[in-house]
Order: structure tokens, then C-alpha cells, then sequence
């Protein structure tokens, strides 16, 4: 069974060598033809580069900043299919890289433009090949008519991005249908009479960012005895407040949402709720009550849970606070935290919104003592005055260490939150 | 030089790649011109596919007869004198066959609005080209080309064919009279299915094949009923036998061409009255200025690379059929040609097919769809294959088609029955292809084949009790 060596291909006119931004692979992983390997980055561009064959990864020659010279050998495939054991080396990296600041590639438009200026020269590299089409996709995994694939591409219409309801798993157009339906979020149609069982147990493996997660989180579980606090609050004059500002507001000023108000409320509140505001250090039987809020946000990354901090809110006004709420969430993100960004919360808010949902108990970031969850504000019938009417509500759930904070402190903390919320100017008062 | 045409679509060749290509982009109502050097059809129908099967039909016909010419004729019919061949009036049978063939692919074309230009194309620039035809040259200017010039019969240098003694697979279609003995150098489909005809018609075929068997692409199973059809019917095979030339002997009427092989480290030779090369053929990349057009070739540099749209690294030209990859048959080619056409109307198509059903009309027949058990294995499926018999089949043996162990076979995933290949032996086996492919491409279980009723008595049947027999309860089989 021989490897094949897959060549830094010609990546564009007098290009000599490239950098190693990103690998999407790791040794031992198996891929299909066409599935991207690599970031590398040129003078002019960053390029993904697909892989060239389906197959098994032996070797990646060069770490993330080399630079490889075209020509030479960039990964080992093995091409053969049998007897391959996959090795997960994943667990071996060092957990440090999730805080250390990654290189972003620009987005592939950039090479796309550059292709379209160069024609003759700046090909996609290396180009698929269609050689052996005798066998292609009756090994893979998806099944499908030829007509369902068609109907799927003329809608653009990604059927990996679809589970078929059909035996075996085969598409059928009920299941284009129900995908379209439901705005792509739905996976299949119902299952038809003659769907087939399922059976198969992925296994997935605990490690990295996750691993982490989930140890604090059964720290913070199973050492912090939570006491769980509901309540809605009436949002429609904070609503007219935030779409007042938003339509005046500058050019470099960001749009609001409900969360700047949000912190702002409970930065100018916690002087009167200190024991919800800091850490406590369980082991040493000490409460840190502090007198800056800096409040942790709950983002959920492709990497999985993050927690950046907007760092002493209580000195910021509303627009500061998005900004810089954007800013450590969008790194986050992007995976371009710096260490100062990651630590340090007093109080953590978790926002519930987009989805909906109308209550939740979150976890408290140990060693915070509270946690704030905000849910998505909508138009709702209450009664006011004797009268029915329509109002924008929104659901607040919290937690609270019962050990330091009793019931009625937690309780008093997001009544306090709801008056400033229901009447938006005591906040900026 | 008159003034530069300009068209929307400049499709180069009329094979089954271009001229399929010109129709579909015709229908779609692009301003389209088709080139061609020489007939409309290309090697399919003027001197590959479309030829041959004529031949092979015409053999088969020949031996039957005589079949019944013998005292106690075949199947209690019997002729009191044996057939004739006159090998000039079947090749003018043949050739009216192409003719036909030929005007229909002309009227085809003017029917949807096509232009055909008779003449060789020479390209000066990515989407330029100058064509030498009988009216003079011709410029031509195009928004999108695409290049469709298939492929050529590969000479072997130190023996290059003259038609005369040494053919090409395009001489043994014209011959003028029968060869009583013929030398076939490379058992690959090509010369094996002219083989099987001229030993049909009466001559004495030997196979010269450099590989350890003949037909490689296929298993061994597969390969065995044509296997044992040659050897009952006196053709000889050598394998790991490699040609090193050829002589011309003799003066006059009688002369011979003498071949010199190598086998097992000694060089022998063979005295015949011609010699076929089918060595394999090659894409047609050379004396048309595709050098002009800055088109890449992939990494073996003997195909034009392509992506999945069939589009070259030149935004606008698009390369289709043999000359973009193996396999080099004429209905990927004509497949491909339709995607083109419809992707530069503006639709989203992409070359997704599952299967590219491959045949080869030996005696037996023999069909390949999708992977076959080795394959899939190898791709590291776990697998389940069920092989029926045409010995079990009634309307094979009505039909003398199970002869030399004819069988259907499919190979299916074991954990969810899906079919993954499926690949037939036998006489006849061909026309079953149509239904192997689609159940490929409709993403078939076991299951769906198993619950169709197949009409009785029909070797589609076969089908049928080899999906059974994978479940593991064929009806006419144990």
C-alpha cells in the first residue's frame, strides 16, 4: 500500500513559498477528495488547498508558521482504505493554545478575486479530477435520485447538510420539502413506512476546550448548592428607549441591544447587592466582595463555551459597554481572545435570546456567586389596570450560591433589575 | 480572410461529447457552432462503437448459421450447404449503417439550430480558432469552448500500423476479404471484441497481451467465461508476452507479416496475414493549438484537468469527454457534453453521477457497473455479493446465452443493503445494464430490487434472484 505524497502545489504566478496557517487536518484523520487540508498564506493570498485524493493522513510536514517551499512534500496520504487505525492525537495538545491568539485567514474571496484577475495563471489548486467516476458516491455517504440531486442544486441545496428519511438514510424529495419548510433548520421528513432502524454509537471523545468545560462545570454543580430565581419583566419602554438610540445614533457607534442596558442596570445596582458581586474561595472560607463589575458573557464559539469579560462596566456609559461587549464576544469568536479578555468576571449574564425558551437554571461560573440568564423579549398579552394588553416581556432567570446568598438578597437583586429595566431612565440617573 | 464569425458555443469535434453538446446548447437556443475534421459521429459511430457492433453482430449471425450447416444441424435445423462470406458486401453493410448513422447526426444538429463547419480547427488563442474547410478559412470567435477532440488509437513506434498488414482497430473494420490468421497485439476490450468476431467468422486468432491476463480492468471471475469461450474456440492467448516488431515476408499475393514477441525471456515469432494493435488509446491534445489556449493538463499531463463542472483552469472553456479522463467511453462523454451545455445556459448542473456503466461485447458479454467486490473492499466496505447462475435462468438457456458460465453478481453494503455494484456475464447481458445503473443511481437497497416483479421468462430475471440470492434466499438457486 503506498503513501501518497501530496506537493505544495503551484499556488500562482512567482509564488516560491508559503506559509502554514491552518491545518484542518490531523494525522490519522481520514478525507475525501476536495475536502480542505490547509491554510496556506502567500504574499498575494490565502489559500485553502483541498485534498487531492480520498485517503488517510500519515504525516504533515510543517507546523502552523513554516514556511514550505512549493514543491515540497506537505502531507503523506495513505490511499488505501484498509487496516488504517485511526490515531487521535488530539489529546495531546497543550491546553494553552485555546487562549493564545490564532492567525485569521482572510476570507477566501480575496483568492477568489485573484483568480478571476489571473485566469491562466492562478488556477484552483490542484483541480479535481473526474477520473474514476465509475465508483464515485456508491461508496459515500450520501443517497440520493438523481432527481432529488438535481431539484437540490438548482435550490442550492447542500444534501450533506440534510439526513434522508428514506432506507439507509436515502434523500427523498419529502425530505427537500421539509428542509425548505422549516427554513433549513429542520433534518429530514418524517420518516416514511419503510425507514430502517437505526443503531449505530458514535464514539466522541472528551478532550481540549471541552474536557475543560466539562470539569468546571461539575465544579461549579455539584460545589455550589444553586438557588434558581425566575421573573419577567416588562421591556417596551426600554424597547422605544433602545430603538430611539439606535436611530440616532453615529456612524462608529454600534446597534444596541437589550444586553448593554442590561449591564449598565446592574453595574449601577450592585453597590446595594454586594454580596451577589465577586468570588467566593470555598476552601478558605472567604467571600471577595467587589467593588468593580466585571461582568463575564456566555459565548458560545465554535470551539464551544467561552467566557469573555467586559471589564469594569461601571464605568461606561450604554455605548461603551456594546462596543466592548462586541469586541470580547467577537473574539471569542474568532478564536483572538487575549488572557486579559478570558478572566477576571464578577458576575456572569448568559443570554438565552435568539432561540426563545422561557425559563432556564444556569450554572454559576465558579468561583462567581451569581449568574444572570436573559431570555428573548417578545409581544405578549398582560393585564394592566383591569385592561388586556400587548406588551413586550422578557423572562430573567437566575442563580445564586445559596452557601453566601440567601434567597430574598438573589430575590432583591432582580427585583431591583426589573424597576430599572421596566423604567429605563433610572438606569442613566 | 473574410470577417470573424462570432458565436456563443464553439464546440470542437463532433463525436458523441460534441455533437451532444451542440444539440442540447442548440436547444437551449445558443448561437452554436460545431467543428469537425472529419464526419460528424466521431470514432463511436464512424469507426469505433457503432462499426464494431455491426461486425460482431454480422459474425454471430455467421456462426450460427453454420451451426445448422452440419449433417445433423443445430437444433434440429439444418442447411445443406454452408454460408459464404463475402467480407466486402458486410463491410458496405456496415458502412451503410454509419451512413445512416452519420446523416442522422448532421440533421440532428441543423434541426436544433447548430452550425456544423467541416474542417480542422487550429486555435490561436484561449477562445479563438482559425478552421481550414473546403470554403476557405474561417475565424472564429467564441464566448465559451468546448473542447471535445477525444482520443486516437496509440501506434507502437517499432511497428507502426499501415493498414495493410499492421492495423489499427479502424483498418480491421475495412478489411476486403477475411484474414486466415490474425496476430491481436493488447487484450484489451478493444482487440478482444474484434477478436471474438473474426474467430466467429472463420479465422484463427492469436492474443498478444503484455499484463499477467487479458481484460485487467475486469476480476478474475469475471473474465473467466470469455476465458473459456476463446480456449473452446481455438483462440490462443499469450500473456506476459510483449510485441518487439514486425516483418513483411513474402512477395506477391502471398505475403505475410511475420510478429516477433518476447515471452518468458525468449523471442518467438508468429507467421499471420495481419496484425491488429489495440494498445489503448490516447486523448487527442496535439495539432490544434491547444498549446495557444493556456488550457492546464492534469498531473499525468496526458488529460486536460477539469473540475467536476468539466470547466479547465480558462474561465469559459470547458473539456468533455476522452480527452478530460478515463474513462474514455462515449456515454460519459455524451453525459458530459449535455452538463456543459446546460451549465453555460446558465443552470446549475455538476457531473455527480454514481456509476459510468462499462461494457465490452465479447462472447460473452461482459457488464460492469459501480464497485465490484475487490473494490469495494478496498475502499474498505463490509460487503455482501450474491452471484446467480444463467444456467438457472429458463430464458438464458432458451436463448443459448449461459454457455461458458454466464452469471449476475451484486455486491451490496452489508449493514443497510445498499447496492454498490453490480456486474453481469453472459450473451446478451448487455441490454441489462440500463436497470444495474439506475438502481446505482436511485441509491437502491437490496430491498427495492427484491420487491419489483421482473417479468418471466426474461434474463432479467437473473437480476432479480442475484439480489435474492444476496439476502440469502434465491428461488432458483441453492
Amino acid at each position: 500500500m503506498a503513501n501518497y505524497e501530496f506537493k505544495l502545489p503551484d499556488i500562482g504566478e512567482g509564488v516560491v513559498e508559503g506559509e502554514v496557517v491552518t491545518w484542518h487536518v490531523s494525522v490519522g484523520d481520514s478525507v475525501s477528495e476536495d475536502d480542505p487540508v490547509v491554510d496556506v498564506m502567500t504574499d498575494k493570498a490565502t489559500v485553502t488547498i483541498p485534498s487531492p485524493t480520498d485517503g488517510t493522513v500519515v504525516s504533515l510536514n510543517g507546523e502552523v508558521g513554516d514556511m514550505i517551499a512549493v514543491g515540497s512534500v506537505l502531507i503523506e496520504f495513505d490511499t488505501g482504505v484498509a487496516g488504517t487505525t485511526p490515531v487521535n492525537v488530539s489529546e495531546n495538545v497543550p491546553m494553552e493554545l485555546e487562549v493564545e491568539p490564532e492567525e485569521v485567514a482572510p476570507p477566501e474571496i480575496e483568492e477568489k478575486k485573484a483568480e478571476i484577475e489571473k485566469p491562466s495563471t492562478k488556477p484552483r489548486t490542484p483541480a479535481p479530477e473526474i477520473v474514476p467516476v465509475i465508483t464515485k458516491g456508491t461508496g459515500g455517504s450520501i443517497l440520493a435520485s438523481p432527481a432529488v440531486r438535481k431539484r437540490a442544486r438548482e435550490a442550492g441545496i447542500n444534501l450533506g447538510s440534510l439526513s434522508g428519511s428514506g432506507p439507509a438514510g436515502r434523500i427523498r424529495h419529502a425530505d427537500i420539502d421539509a428542509f425548505v419548510a422549516g427554513g433549513g433548520a429542520v433534518m429530514g421528513a418524517p420518516p416514511s413506512a419503510y425507514s430502517t432502524k437505526r443503531s449505530g454509537v458514535n464514539e466522541v471523545k472528551i478532550v481540549g476546550l471541552r474536557r475543560k468545560i466539562s470539569e468546571q462545570m461539575v465544579k461549579s454543580a455539584f460545589s455550589i448548592p444553586h438557588f434558581s430565581y425566575f421573573e419577567e419583566v416588562d421591556v417596551t419602554e426600554l424597547e422605544a428607549l433602545r430603538q430611539a438610540l439606535n436611530s440616532s445614533r453615529s456612524q462608529d457607534q454600534p446597534k444596541l441591544t437589550y444586553l448593554p442596558f442590561i449591564m449598565m442596570a446592574l453595574a449601577k445596582i450592585m453597590p446595594e447587592h454586594p454580596e451577589c458581586n465577586g468570588h467566593f474561595y470555598d476552601e478558605d472560607g472567604v467571600v471577595h466582595r467587589h467593588e468593580a463589575v466585571h461582568i463575564g458573557i456566555a459565548t458560545q464559539t465554535d470551539r464551544g463555551l467561552y467566557v469573555p469579560v467586559v471589564k469594569n462596566v461601571e464605568a461606561m456609559d450604554v455605548w461603551q459597554a456594546a462596543s466592548d461587549l462586541i469586541r470580547v464576544s467577537g473574539d471569542a469568536r474568532a478564536g483572538t481572545s487575549s488572557l486579559d479578555d478570558l478572566t477576571g468576571s464578577t458576575f456572569t449574564i448568559t443570554s438565552l435570546g435568539r432561540d426563545g425558551g422561557l425559563g432556564a437554571t444556569p450554572i454559576i461560573n465558579h468561583p462567581e456567586m451569581a449568574i444572570l440568564g436573559v431570555h428573548k423579549a417578545r409581544e405578549k398579552p398582560v393585564v394592566r389596570n383591569g385592561q388586556i394588553v400587548v406588551r413586550r416581556m422578557m423572562n430573567l432567570s437566575s442563580s445564586f450560591d445559596h452557601r453566601v446568598i440567601d434567597g430574598a438578597d438573589g430575590a432583591k437583586l432582580i427585583q431591583h433589575l426589573k424597576r430599572m429595566l421596566e423604567h429605563p431612565a433610572m438606569i442613566f440617573m | 480572410m473574410a470577417e470573424v464569425r462570432k458565436c456563443q458555443v464553439l464546440i470542437v469535434g463532433a463525436g458523441p461529447g460534441g455533437y451532444v453538446a451542440g444539440i442540447r446548447s442548440g436547444q437551449l437556443g445558443l448561437d452554436t457552432i460545431v467543428v469537425e475534421g472529419d464526419r460528424a459521429g466521431g470514432t463511436c459511430l464512424i469507426r469505433g462503437c457503432i462499426p464494431s457492433k455491426a461486425m460482431i453482430h454480422a459474425a454471430e449471425r455467421f456462426e450460427s448459421v453454420s451451426m445448422h450447416s452440419s449433417e445433423n444441424g443445430h437444433m434440429g435445423i439444418t442447411i445443406d450447404s454452408s454460408p459464404q462470406l463475402n467480407m466486402a458486401s458486410l463491410v458496405s453493410w456496415k458502412d451503410s449503417i454509419v451512413d445512416r448513422l452519420n446523416k442522422g447526426v448532421e440533421s440532428l444538429l441543423k434541426g436544433s439550430g447548430v452550425e456544423l463547419i467541416k474542417g480542422w480547427a487550429n486555435f490561436t488563442g484561449p477562445k479563438r480558432c482559425i478552421v481550414s474547410s473546403n470554403d476557405g478559412d474561417v475565424e472564429i470567435e467564441a464566448e465559451n469552448v468546448i473542447i471535445a477532440t477525444g482520443s486516437s488509437h496509440i501506434d507502437l513506434p517499432f511497428m507502426p500500423c499501415d493498414e495493410e498488414f499492421i492495423l489499427s482497430s479502424t483498418g480491421a473494420l475495412d478489411l476486403d476479404s477475411l484474414p486466415s490468421k490474425v496476430a491481436i497485439v493488447g487484450g484489451g476490450y478493444i482487440g478482444l471484441e474484434l477478436g471474438c468476431a473474426l474467430s466467429k467468422l472463420g479465422s484463427e486468432v492469436t492474443v498478444i497481451e503484455g499484463m499477467e491476463s487479458i481484460l485487467g480492468i475486469f476480476d478474475k471471475e469475471l473474465r473467466r467465461p470469455l476465458e473459456l469461450w476463446m480456449k473452446k474456440h481455438g483462440v490462443t492467448v499469450h500473456t506476459g508476452a510483449l510485441a518487439r516488431g514486425a516483418e513483411i515476408k513474402g512477395k506477391g499475393a502471398s505475403k505475410k507479416v511475420e510478429l516477433a514477441y518476447e515471452k518468458e525471456g525468449e523471442v518467438r515469432t508468429l507467421k499471420v496475414d495481419k496484425i491488429l494493435v489495440t494498445v489503448g488509446r490516447r486523448p487527442n491534445t496535439k495539432d490544434w493549438g491547444l498549446e495557444t489556449m493556456g488550457v492546464r493538463m492534469d498531473q499525468s499531463g496526458r488529460f486536460i484537468r477539469t473540475d467536476r463542472q468539466c470547466r479547465t483552469n480558462v474561465p469559459g472553456v470547458y473539456a468533455i469527454g476522452d480527452v478530460a479522463g478515463e474513462p474514455m467511453l462515449a456515454h460519459k462523454a455524451s453525459a458530459q457534453g449535455e452538463m456543459v451545455a446546460e451549465i453555460i445556459s446558465g443552470m446549475a448542473r455538476e457531473f455527480d453521477k454514481v456509476a459510468i456503466p462499462a461494457i465490452v461485447f465479447t462472447e460473452p458479454e461482459i457488464v460492469s457497473v459501480g464497485l465490484s467486490p475487490d473494490e469495494a473492499r478496498e475502499r474498505g466496505e463490509e460487503i455482501i455479493v450474491g452471484k446467480f447462475p444463467l444456467a438457472a435462468n429458463g430464458r438464458a438457456l432458451t436463448l443459448e446465452a449461459e454457455k461458458t458460465g454466464g452469471f449476475v453478481r451484486v455486491v451490496a453494503r452489508e449493514s443497510d443493503n445498499v447496492i454498490l455494484g453490480i456486474q453481469a456475464v453472459g450473451s446478451h447481458v448487455a441490454e441489462l445494464h440500463g436497470e444495474f445503473v439506475l438502481a446505482l443511481e436511485m441509491g437502491a437497497l437490496l430491498e427495492d430490487i427484491s420487491g419489483t416483479v421482473h417479468a418471466h421468462p426474461t434474463m432479467a430475471e437473473a437480476f432479480h434472484e442475484s439480489v435474492l440470492k444476496t439476502l440469502g434466499h434465491a428461488i432458483h438457486s441453492v
